[in-house]
């Protein structure tokens, strides 16, 4: 995908959109709501003409070219596309008749958990169940890509895991997964590649590692603490640094909130629970992890995911 | 990875179309009760002052219920069915599938024609009980006249499907039923209607209908009029749904 462009009523939601999606892994496409990560794929699935830009899913023209494409590609909409006066097992079936060579049903069904409610209709099913009949909706015609929005949304913990699981298996057959998402998690555990989107434009994309900055051996993490607002942070990182002088950065994201990102061994928590003592500061809290792709969007754009 | 032929998949979309219209009850009521129940109560009671110019009540009255039949099914009902199907995601997935967006529209025409082929079978039964003796010279040209109907009707609702909200095609479609039924000239002729009705009715594609399949079914004949009013509606319908037609 190449410049791609999608304007509704003259706004463009999505505005010169760059992203490749490789066989044989996952690529996550994570932003907020609104960034036009839903409008990127239904380009990509041919329900949306682009204004601008060239989109080619396994080299052919998703509007021009969709008859070809269609039993190529598998797609789980994030509202679903369930008729909710069908029975699940009736609506996957049903799907599955489209294709010549569809998946073994019981197999999915009991693979994806459908058994137990597949005479439910849609309208009566749960959200999470719902996510994981459009998902087998989605993979029975045995696709070569597949696109996924908010495949999570809604989902109950053992039913994510379920289709994380699914994932990671049409993955290792060769099978491009796209997924949208807004949680960094399922974009950190779950992706090959992610494209940080915000504002309809591709703002940070790479591996996961990448985007963290971790290096192999490296102790790059963050510590986070809370305490009273408007801290010396250059005198902090100072201190922080000891004798090594090592780099630290630091920030305060909403008054009192600090975030101090570098080697945080033992000695660099000792050092900062030493310099808030000294200045007589009492923090309310002090954690210690590692960076997260939402640190990397709030770094980027100074606002939250979410 | 590979497509099934075409036609298995229109087949099985125009199953999928005829059961879920045949399995919801609201839909069942307005496709089959109610057709039923205006047959008998018109054709049993005097309650409707209706000239039926000779012909028995039985035979006068049968021909309008196949035509209400008909824009129930390929309007009303079709109308619902796609704008919650439009709301819920259901014709964007499908329209991903190798059904596509063709497959998808023939599927629901040819569930359309399905579940009018049973409306004939129990209103035809119903009133074959009640003494109903159809004109049989005139059945192929009843069966053109609903083709077409059926055609101006399904144009009618997909316009409507695919441009308003659900809930206000809801309120719509059935709002439009009840005004066709009592003053649209599909149970009682245009011209028994009160005032401008009786000129305005004609031109309706309801008034049409009824008048195209009573002349056909009592024997005198489908009025040229009839034809060319629901030739009109079908062509400026189909144009207005394809043009306008979201399908988000």
């Amino acid at each position: 995908m190449r410049g791609l462009v999608k304007r509704y009523g003259g706004r463009a939601v999505v505005d010169g959109l760059d992203l490749e999606a490789r066989a044989g892994a996952v690529t996550a496409v994570l932003g907020p709501n609104g960034a036009g990560k839903t409008t990127t794929v239904e380009c990509c699935e041919g329900l949306r003409t682009p204004d601008a830009g060239a989109v080619r899913v396994l080299g052919l023209d998703p509007v021009t070219d969709a008859r070809t494409l269609r039993p190529r590609v598998g797609v789980m909409l994030q509202d679903g596309g369930l008729p909710t006066g069908a029975r699940a097992g009736e609506m996957l079936r049903h799907v599955a008749a489209m294709y010549a060579a569809p998946r073994d049903l019981g197999a999915l069904s009991e693979r994806l958990g459908l058994d137990s409610f597949a005479r439910t209709t849609v309208r009566r099913l749960s959200g999470g169940q719902r996510q994981r009949l459009a998902l087998a909706a989605a993979v029975v015609g045995r696709p070569e890509v597949v696109f996924l929005d908010e495949p999570s949304a809604g989902m109950d913990p053992q039913s994510r895991l379920a289709v994380w699981d699914l994932v990671r298996e049409l993955r290792d057959d060769g099978v491009a997964v796209v997924l949208t998402t807004h949680l960094m998690d399922e974009a950190e555990d779950l992706a090959d590649h992610v494209h940080v989107v915000d504002h309809g434009r591709v703002i940070a994309s790479g591996t996961v590692r990448e985007l963290l900055a971790v290096d192999e051996g490296a102790r790059e993490r963050t510590v986070r603490f809370d305490a009273a607002p408007g801290l010396d942070r250059a005198a902090l990182s100072a201190a922080l640094g000891g004798d090594g002088g090592d780099g630290w950065a630091i920030t305060e994201r909403e008054p009192g909130s600090y975030v101090a990102s570098g080697p945080a061994d033992p000695r660099a928590v000792a050092r900062l629970a030493a310099w808030l003592a000294d200045a007589d500061v009492l923090a309310s809290r002090i954690t210690v992890g590692r960076r997260t792709l939402e640190d990397v969007f709030l770094d980027l754009t100074g606002r939250h995911l979410r | 990875m590979t497509s099934a032929p075409p036609a298995r998949r229109v087949l099985a979309q125009t199953s999928f179309e005829t059961r879920a219209i045949l399995r919801n009850g609201e839909q069942l009521l307005v496709t089959l009760v109610l057709p039923v129940l205006l047959l008998v109560g018109l054709v049993q009671t005097s309650l409707v002052e209706l000239d039926t110019a000779g012909a028995s009540r039985v035979d006068f009255v049968t021909p309008g219920v196949l035509a209400l039949a008909c824009l129930s099914t390929a309007f009303t009902s079709q109308a619902i069915a796609t704008a919650f199907d439009r709301r819920n995601g259901v014709l964007r997935l499908l329209a991903t599938t190798p059904l596509g967006r063709g497959g998808l529209l023939a599927g629901k025409v040819l569930g359309v024609l399905a579940v009018e082929i049973v409306q004939v079978v129990v209103i035809g039964a119903a009133a074959l009980a009640l003494g109903w003796r159809p004109d049989l010279a005139g059945v192929p040209a009843a069966i053109g006249a609903g083709l077409l109907g059926t055609a101006a009707f399904t144009a009618l609702a997909l316009l409507l499907a695919g441009t308003l909200r659900a809930e206000g095609v809801l309120a719509v479609a059935n709002l439009v039923l009840v005004l066709l039924v009592v003053g649209g000239g599909l149970l009682v002729p245009p011209d028994q209607l009160p005032g401008a009705l009786a000129h305005l009715a004609a031109f309706l594609p309801s008034g049409a209908l009824g008048e195209a399949l009573r002349g056909a079914l009592l024997g005198t004949g489908v009025p040229a009029l009839s034809v060319v009013v629901l030739l009109g509606w079908t062509a400026a319908l189909g144009w207005g749904a394809t043009r306008l037609f979201r399908w988000h």
